[in-house]
């Protein structure tokens, strides 16, 4: 555990000593504000909730999210300090996890760091807050799934470059799975079950349930598995690509 | 303990350690040599369960670098090819988040990082990035990054490498003072290094062992071993001295190096021409401005028997 805990902390530390950090949180600020006020037309809706907020989350992070991911492994397979760090006596999945959390708990800030329009939404209205929670909550999940998703991409290549455009492919992917964009390629030829099987896989829908303020277990397990069958794969590309 | 049996380990087609078995015991510096891409640090990432063999089985202290790989590493100290480290950070935040891993706590972690600090003088470095430090630096960062748990077992893949000379020894010194208690191995190009470091050497080249001695021994298998190298003050009688020496018994052969004017002449089998060569010199009445007995050269025998002289 205090490996896990140690590589975690030397990581969250890595992103605030460049300037990886601050750009991220300053952007993903500027563009969510931007898109609630402007696209979402926070004012004009004249409602106290913030479904103009939380509806933009999963097109942001299908490009800021990659961009955190990508260097997760892929640095450190370019630098060789995978070498140093797989000689340090910790287990693979301590080395996957500790990662994948402290660039979680990173975004996780980013996110906590918007709770000004939670202020001005309580300040303009009288929302329904307990749904404002589980929004948040959804949000984070599905920053970790991107995230799981990035990293064990990111573990296969030592080039940042392909990391990020594969797995915003990826992430892309898996936000439409539900939709006729992704399914349509599987319906003519899969059976039924497939088809329904890759719409459940589908990002959004998990999420938008959960934005609206129900979160069912489903979901949660959902994510969950995802995140933790994403690692898993993680670790089996670190073990046989480490040394490439 | 470290012992390797029958170590293969193939990258595609090209076999790049080939059923490779020793051991070594505490208080052995091994000095691994060989050519580039001989094996050597194939071998030494095996050893610290950075790669795992195609076959064979390597141990530390007992335990099985690939099925009891974490309580191995706790053992040993590793410095990668090249020292890789962490750019952004300062060598100690660095340092500190290896001891955390390596489980050093409390007074303990602050004292031992302390003497670390000392013995590789990172001192006045310790708030500056890793990516602006000298090539020197960065090494003595990932020196210090393999000894900072006091390991039993120490591996280190050219450790002076990018040194100059004044941090060469230092780092030598240091190698050499750990020695006693500790395994250590390490690969280097230099063979002065060998000779400063290592009480046994081990050659390698396309994975296999070639020979396994002590430097001095090795020494001794070169034609070098015991020949003597003479420099006249007066150059012109050069041809004389070179047929009297020619002429003895004891010398098999000389050479004269044009650049130098430096005679050498090597012994006939197992004989020592040193005596032969004064003698012959007072009785003749040569002055020598330099009279050296070689012990013999580490880099040729490195070439002879790696196939570099045939090349």
């Amino acid at each position: 555990m205090n490996e896990l805990l140690a590589i975690m902390r030397r990581e969250l530390r890595s992103y605030f000593l460049t300037p990886v950090a601050y750009v991220f949180i300053v952007i993903f600020l500027v563009l969510t504000s931007t898109f609630t006020f402007y696209l979402g037309g926070f004012y004009e809706r004249g409602q106290a909730d913030l479904t103009p907020f939380f509806n933009f989350h999963p097109w942001l992070y299908l490009f800021l999210v990659p961009a955190l991911s990508m260097r997760l492994w892929a640095e450190e397979r370019k630098s060789g300090s995978i070498e140093l760090l797989m000689t340090l006596p910790v287990e693979i999945w301590q080395a996957v996890a500790g990662k994948f959390l402290a660039a979680w708990a990173f975004t996780g800030l980013a996110l906590a760091l918007t709770f000004p329009i939670w202020i001005t939404v309580n300040y303009l209205g009288d929302p329904d807050n307990g749904a404002i929670v589980a929004a948040y909550i959804g949000s984070l999940l599905m920053a970790g799934g991107f995230l799981a998703v990035g990293s064990c991409i990111s573990a296969a290549t030592k080039n940042q470059v392909i990391a990020f455009i594969l797995a915003v492919v990826a992430c892309f992917l898996l936000l439409l799975a539900g939709f006729p964009l992704v399914l349509d390629v599987f319906s003519a030829w899969a059976p039924q079950a497939l088809v329904d099987a890759i719409a459940s896989l589908s990002f959004l829908t998990h999420f938008a349930n959960i934005s609206k303020g129900v979160i069912d277990l489903r979901d949660l397990v959902y994510f969950g598995l995802l995140i933790g069958v994403m690692l898993y794969a993680n670790a089996i590309v670190l073990q046989l690509k480490k040394a490439d | 303990m470290i012992l390797c049996q029958n170590l293969t380990k193939r990258y595609g087609p090209l076999l790049a350690v080939d059923d490779l078995s020793f051991q070594v015991a505490p208080g052995e510096v091994l000095g691994f040599l060989g050519p580039n891409g001989a094996g050597k640090s194939t071998t030494m990432r095996i050893l610290a369960g950075f790669l795992p063999a195609n076959s064979g089985k390597a141990s530390v202290c007992g335990f099985d670098v690939e099925t009891e790989a974490t309580e191995a590493k706790r053992r040993i100290g590793y410095l990668p090819e090249g020292a890789p480290s962490y750019p952004e950070m300062t060598p100690r935040s660095f340092l500190e988040f290896v001891a955390d891993i390596r489980g050093l706590t409390g007074a303990h972690r602050k004292n031992r990082l302390d003497e670390v600090y000392g013995l590789l003088h990172l001192e006045h470095v310790l708030g500056q990035t890793i990516d602006t430090l000298s090539k020197g630096y960065k090494r003595r960062v990932g020196l210090a990054q393999a000894i900072v748990h006091d390991p039993e077992v120490l591996i280190l893949d050219e450790p002076t490498d990018g040194l100059d000379p004044n941090q060469k020894h230092e780092v030598r010194q240091l190698i050499n003072q750990m020695s006693q208690k500790k395994i250590i191995v390490i690969s280097t190009h230099l063979l002065e290094e060998v000779d400063a470091l290592c009480n046994r050497a081990i050659i390698i080249a396309h994975g296999r062992i070639l020979a396994d001695d002590t430097p001095e021994k090795l020494e001794t298998r070169s034609r070098f071993h015991n020949a003597v190298s003479v420099k006249l003050v007066d150059s012109s009688q050069i041809e004389a001295v070179r047929n009297g020496i020619e002429a003895l018994p004891e010398v098999a052969s000389t050479e004269l190096d044009a650049q130098s004017d430096r005679l050498t002449a090597f012994p006939a089998n197992g004989q020592l021409p040193l005596a032969a060569i004064t003698d012959l010199a007072a009785k003749n009445d040569w002055e020598f401005s330099e009279l050296h007995l070689e012990s013999g050269r580490l880099d040729e025998v490195f070439r002879t028997i790696t196939g570099g002289a045939s090349a």
